[in-house]
């Protein structure tokens, strides 16, 4: 956090969720100084109450809370936690804010998050973040992650409530309980604002849906998730509410407050509760494998990447029902609480059905307060609630210089809310382009002192973590015992030596004692370790002269009842750590300059939007496009759904890339090589004729993908058979024939949802609908059906389903095994017609339509040249043949490969606005890295020792980074590692048959030395 | 066995996942014995024979390797692949040299399972109390077990390339291994190449200090003179011993 307390920044982040954390760590990262506001005590916001996250089942707090103590530790983020906005006054460039900071009645600045107060509160409180299912204590730490590890105060403390106890205050120790903490008003000053407050889970309890808050062991799905998950409120034990019992027999209910008219519900689709479901019902499988699981949903919107494959991974599981019912709750059985179901089934009427358990699949709402929220920040807000956007530009609000990410867009998963967080760091770096690195800082170090040569002089110091260590091991035993260690020639114990002052301590003990390596015995390097590197920089050492023993998460906590054991383990390990800190060596971490051009590949929407907003920013983009015109796939679709007309956007678009003095183009270009790596790249490129060898920092792929051409339903075969582009162009030219039709028919799924194609394409149900919508607008009188499997019209495209519905198109659902059938024939009147015949669920016979004609909503494939371009930049494909990215919820544009980013459909087939969305999020993501001069390499990667290499290349057969390759030397060829790529998972080594290659930071030496401290007995040094 | 018994047990978990389940388990406060201590590479892929014979030799009763679950590591390499690979072909060496093959341990833990780590701390050291003492309990002296290790450690080098080239042929999905370390083909490739080796490298280092006959040879390690006889005629042919016909043994070359 930030020292100064000055009230001046570039940018105001409202809302800590996943959304505003990446907005704030992205800004910070591109030289602005960010305000990070959260109302709740904490940054996390949802996700962090999820268990695991679909479709990946990873776990949603370990990837997120890494993010947490980034923002904590930017120099360039102040976050202001337990505070609202109570105004914005001024405009974009030169706002002027005024915040309430809440009191928490702690004083953040002396907290050391030990949680004494917590053991000492007489008060339980229903636990906020367990959704209530638990208790925790009146003052707590809202979670154990929270950032900031402070606790607050809830309302029903007996001092806030009649002023009656003040234990807390009285057990801190470090005087940091202020019971009379007054709301504080706090005026900021910024360039730019983004809102990114989130969702509200529809609540079900006004309405009482489905018996909720009415019978127990009725619960929503968010109750669920915390019912998962292992910090929960039985530590990841499924138990129902009424008796604590496992459920074996569990429902769960879709679309609960969503896809509906009726008054209290909404009537959009919440895009996110179909896969939720399945990754909840798939966790529940894990616990408990003899669990019945019935799904009770309406269409199953698996419309995203990988998907598809979630929820057949779902369905396939033994015991799980996926039942196509509506269905309404009937009794609760007195005795056992059990919830019984009604619901339709094809062939057996109507049956009930008694749950031990059911989930309500509740969707999401418009941020709790969306209205006054809107009135505060002078914004307007949709049909549905959430904020107003441009369809030309989901970040943009109606109030300029205010961006908006996240689900207060409307709803969404957690990569479309990083992306647009990264968007919005585009977006404002084009508004505030000049202010860029004016406020921002970078820390400095003393100078470092040259301790390679020396004799290893180590310092060990052993946390008591408050009570949390200290009250199991002996800490001054250890002490004593680290004491006696070889080469240790200073230790101590402290508190809590996290702390800034304990750290600031260290730093001066380095200096004072001639230390050169330093033990820290507390808690876990993964949260810790870089703040106690840091402190070694503080010292003037290298900072990989450190090493840490965890003698908290796997000693105290873990042998809590075993106080001597762990003990004599807490000595072990701090044995282990000097042993290996003795043989540490200083590593340089280095710096690469940036090139700060950016070759986009792609001339399509997204690419152009891409280069356009780096151009903005002051960036130099080289395009290059293939084609001999820019434009790609959006040439052939003539409107949105929402109505926005595509060639005229176009049109501007390409003019604007064109008149932009810093975007270059390269139009018919083909790439030959790609070589270097991250701000350092070289491809060559031949364009008309000419080649090009184009120097760059960063590379944006944004390849888009491909109409699937059909083979089946007699499609090139009988003229009358057209494919949803066909049409859209038929339709905009008037074209008779086609709108001379009497009746048409529309297949879903052409090339898509099926063995080779296992992915949905995403876009055509939306497209099915829009040209169906047209078709109807231009002749009324035409008959319409759509032939569909699932109508997947997530979020706001609910309403145009909706639209077309009321307006007389007509929906047929047919399943993968009777799919429709098509042939010429003739109609009653001997007029040639389509024929088309499906199995009707509902009906259970066969349909027969006549149509004029049939048209196929085809799938979207990959490029041709994905797989060349994958190879050329090292990149890995899904098994789809889209572009793998980084990570699917949290690096959902970034390449594991550093500066290469990925947006548009060649990442996955998506609409327009979604295309236009990462095109912005793949700039800004690119900017965190084009806005430095530098970028910094660790140290702690591999190098060969050339006498002993055998040239066997094992280690290269290995290596998937590229990072090795052969040299030659005068004695012959051997390996090399290129630093840059490395990353420094060690693989190579344990193949290498002559420990030729060896990772630093880990080496051989280091690890058989902590292996044999581990076997010594303890008392060989006493 | 004796409830006196205290075994020693080494981990080695990789950063990303199975260090952070153990975290998440220390969060959680679910409990372990004590006697198991962490150490912490960044990738399962990293740990190396030498580690795991370097473990054994200085006396552990028991080693445990954690990592991503398969497909799921943070490395483009997938290094847990490699590790999955070392640990099956340790196991087939640690059982071949007469230590019982659960002293090794692999597991997944992903960096949300920390009630699974601790699941496989208690069962692993349940195991090992009950199999005992390493060595002892096998029947093993200390001489014979070092001087076994040792044989293993000098052909760690052939060892590393052979698995290597073999898990370069494998498709690098959970199925194709799963399967492959469960198929006779993996139990035939163990025989033909890193067994044979052992013996022969337990032979050479008999010879390094004494000359034998084939009958002490046969002796010493426990198996058949026909069994040596061969050994010895593939070592003479590679150049590596030399029979001495008056004396009637052998000796390295």
């Amino acid at each position: 956090m930030m020292g100064d307390k000055s009230n001046f920044g570039d940018v105001l982040v409202v809302g800590a969720g996943i959304s505003g954390i990446q907005a704030a760590l992205d800004l910070a990262n591109s030289g602005y100084k960010v305000y990070l506001v959260e109302k709740s005590p904490t940054v996390g916001g949802h996700m962090a109450q999820l268990d695991k996250t679909f479709p990946t089942n990873d776990c949603s707090m370990c990837i997120e809370s890494p993010k947490f103590i980034e923002c904590d530790r930017h120099p360039n983020i102040e976050i202001l936690t337990y505070t609202e906005v109570e105004s914005v006054e001024g405009q974009k460039g030169d706002f002027e804010i005024t915040l309430i900071k809440k009191p928490r009645y702690i004083k953040e600045e002396l907290c050391t998050g030990c949680t004494t107060c917590t053991e000492y509160c007489p008060v339980q409180v229903p636990d906020p973040f367990n959704q209530k299912l638990s208790s925790n204590k009146a003052i707590h730490i809202y979670f154990s992650q929270a950032v900031p590890l402070v606790p607050y105060i809830d309302d029903n403390c007996l001092f806030i409530k009649d002023k009656k106890c003040s234990i807390c205050a009285s057990v801190c120790p470090n005087n940091a309980v202020d019971l009379n903490q007054k709301p504080e008003k706090v005026v900021i000053k910024v360039g730019a604002i983004v809102m990114s407050p989130g969702y509200g889970a529809f609540d079900p309890g006004p309405r009482g849906d489905y018996g909720y808050g009415a019978y127990e062991n009725v619960v929503t799905s968010l109750d669920f998730e915390r019912l998962l998950c292992s910090t929960g409120p039985h530590e990841g034990e499924i138990l129902r509410p009424s008796d604590k019992r496992h459920p074996h027999k569990i429902a769960w209910i879709h679309c609960v407050g969503s896809r509906q008219v009726l008054a209290g519900g909404n009537n959009f689709c919440s895009a996110v509760c179909c896969s939720y479901i399945q990754k909840q019902v798939i966790l529940a499988k894990d616990h408990d494998p003899d669990a019945e699981a019935f799904i009770f949903h309406n269409d199953i919107r698996s419309y995203g990447k990988d998907f598809e494959r979630f929820y057949k991974r779902a369905a396939d599981l033994p015991g799980v029902h996926f039942i196509r019912s509506y269905v309404s709750v009937g009794v609760e059985d007195p005795d056992t609480k059990n919830v019984t179901i009604r619901y339709a089934t094809d062939n057996e009427g109507v049956k009930e059905e008694e749950f031990d358990l059911v989930v309500l699949g509740v969707g999401l709402a418009p941020p709790n307060k969306a209205g006054d929220l809107a009135n505060r920040f002078g914004i307007e807000l949709n049909a549905h609630g959430f904020c107003k956007t441009n369809p030309q530009n989901p970040m943009e609000t109606t109030r300029p210089g205010i961006f908006v990410s996240g689900a207060f867009q409307g709803p969404m998963d957690i990569p479309e809310s990083v992306v647009s967080a990264s968007g919005t760091n585009a977006q404002i770096g084009a508004l505030l382009k000049n202010r860029r690195g004016k406020l921002s800082k970078e820390r400095i170090y003393p100078p470092e002192r040259d301790a390679s040569g020396e004799e290893a002089k180590v310092g060990v110091f052993v946390c008591h973590c408050g009570a949390n260590i200290g009250r199991i091991v002996n800490v001054p035993s250890v002490v004593d015992y680290a004491k006696s260690l070889p080469n240790v020639v200073h230790a101590e114990e402290g508190l809590f030596i996290c702390s800034t002052d304990a750290a600031q301590e260290i730093a001066n003990t380095i200096r004072d004692k001639g230390l050169n390596r330093v033990v820290v015995a507390a808690c876990t390097p993964r949260t810790h370790e870089p703040l106690f590197r840091d402190t070694l920089r503080e010292g003037g050492i290298n900072q990989y002269f450190y090493d840490m023993a965890n003698i908290r998460e796997h000693c105290s906590w873990v042998h809590s009842k075993q106080k001597e054991e762990a003990t004599n383990k807490a000595k072990d390990l701090v044995r282990m750590s000097v042993a290996r800190a003795r043989l540490l060596e200083p590593l340089e971490e280095f710096d690469l300059t940036v090139n700060k051009k950016t070759l986009v590949i792609g001339g399509g929407i997204a690419g152009m939007v891409a280069a356009l907003s780096l151009a903005d920013q002051g960036y130099e983009v080289h395009l290059v496009e293939k084609n001999p015109e820019l434009g790609g796939m959006a040439r052939r679709i003539k409107t949105t759904l929402e109505g926005m007309d595509v060639q005229e956007y176009l049109d501007e678009l390409i003019d604007k890339v064109y008149r932009h003095p810093l975007v270059q183009v390269s139009h018919g270009a083909i790439i030959r090589d790609a070589t270097g790596f991250v701000g350092n790249f070289v491809t060559t490129v031949e364009s008309e004729g000419r080649t090009k060898t184009i120097h760059h920092g960063a590379v944006i792929i944004a390849t888009g993908a491909e109409e699937y051409k059909p083979v089946e339903y007699l499609y090139g075969q009988d003229s009358r058979v057209l494919t949803q582009l066909e049409v859209e162009e038929r339709i905009e030219r008037e074209d008779d024939e086609l709108l001379g039709s009497r009746a048409v028919v529309m297949i879903q799924c052409v090339g898509s949802r099926q063995e080779d194609r296992n992915y949905c394409s995403r876009v055509c149900c939306s497209q099915a609908i829009k040209n169906a919508l047209d078709l109807k607008k231009k002749r009324p009188e035409m008959d319409v059906y759509i032939l569909f499997r699932d109508m997947r019209t997530y979020g706001f495209k609910e309403d145009y389903y909706r639209k077309a519905s009321e307006q007389g198109v007509r929906f047929v659902r047919f399943e993968p095994s009777g799919k429709p059938e098509v042939e010429p024939a003739e109609d009653e009147e001997g007029k040639p017609v389509l024929r088309v015949t499906v199995p009707d669920p509902i009906l259970g016979q066969r349909l027969a339509l006549d149509a004029d004609h049939v048209i196929l909503s085809t799938g979207v494939v990959p490029t041709a040249d994905t797989l060349k371009i994958s190879r050329q930049f090292k990149l890995t494909l899904n098994p789809d043949g889209f572009f793998q990215e980084a990570h699917v919820k949290l690096r959902p544009v970034d390449f594991a490969a550093e500066g290469i980013f990925l947006c548009g459909t060649a990442h996955y087939p998506k609409h327009i606005s979604e295309a236009i969305s990462q095109a912005y999020g793949a700039a800004g993501r690119a900017v965190t890295l084009l806005s430095h001069d530098t970028v910094t390499a660790t140290g702690a990667v591999c190098d060969v020792n050339e006498d002993a290499c055998v040239s066997c290349g094992a280690c290269i057969s290995v290596c998937a980074y590229g990072a090795i390759s052969f040299h030659e030397t005068e004695s012959g060829r051997k390996a090399t590692v290129n630093s840059i790529l490395c990353k420094g998972c060690g693989v190579c080594n344990s193949v290498c048959p002559t420990s030729a290659i060896s990772l630093k930071h880990y080496t051989d030496e280091e690890i058989f030395a902590q292996i044999d401290a581990a076997s010594e007995e303890r008392g060989a040094h006493e | 066995m004796s409830s006196e018994f205290q075994p020693k047990i080494i981990g080695i978990v990789c950063n990303w996942c199975c260090y952070a389940g153990a975290d998440l388990c220390g969060v959680s406060r679910f409990q372990y014995p004590p006697y198991i201590r962490l150490m912490r590479v960044m990738c399962s892929g990293r740990v190396d024979l030498l580690h795991i014979l370097r473990a054994f030799s200085d006396g552990h009763d028991g080693m445990f390797i954690g990592g991503c679950h398969l497909g799921d590591c943070h490395y483009v390499s997938s290094g847990n692949f490699n590790a999955y690979g070392l640990f099956h072909v340790a196991r087939k060496i640690l059982d071949y040299i007469g230590l019982n093959p659960k002293r090794l341990r692999l597991e997944w833990v992903s960096a949300g399972e920390g009630i699974e780590f601790s699941k496989f701390m208690n069962e692993f050291g349940r195991e090992i109390e009950e199999t005992g003492p390493l060595g002892k309990t096998e029947g093993l002296d200390d001489d014979t077990l070092r001087f076994r290790l040792t044989a293993v450690k000098s052909i760690a080098p052939y060892v590393k390339l052979v698995l290597t080239h073999r898990l370069n042929t494998l498709e690098r999905t959970e199925k194709a291994y799963y399967e492959f370390f469960d198929s006779d083909e993996f139990e035939r490739f163990f025989q033909d190449s890193i067994a044979v080796k052992i013996v022969m490298s337990q032979i050479m280092l008999l010879l390094k200090n004494v000359r034998l006959s084939q009958k002490e040879i046969s002796e010493k390690l426990g198996i058949s003179p026909s069994s040596v006889a061969k050994y010895m005629n593939d070592s003479s042919r590679l150049g590596l011993v030399r029979y001495d016909q008056e004396l009637g043994n052998y000796a390295l070359a």
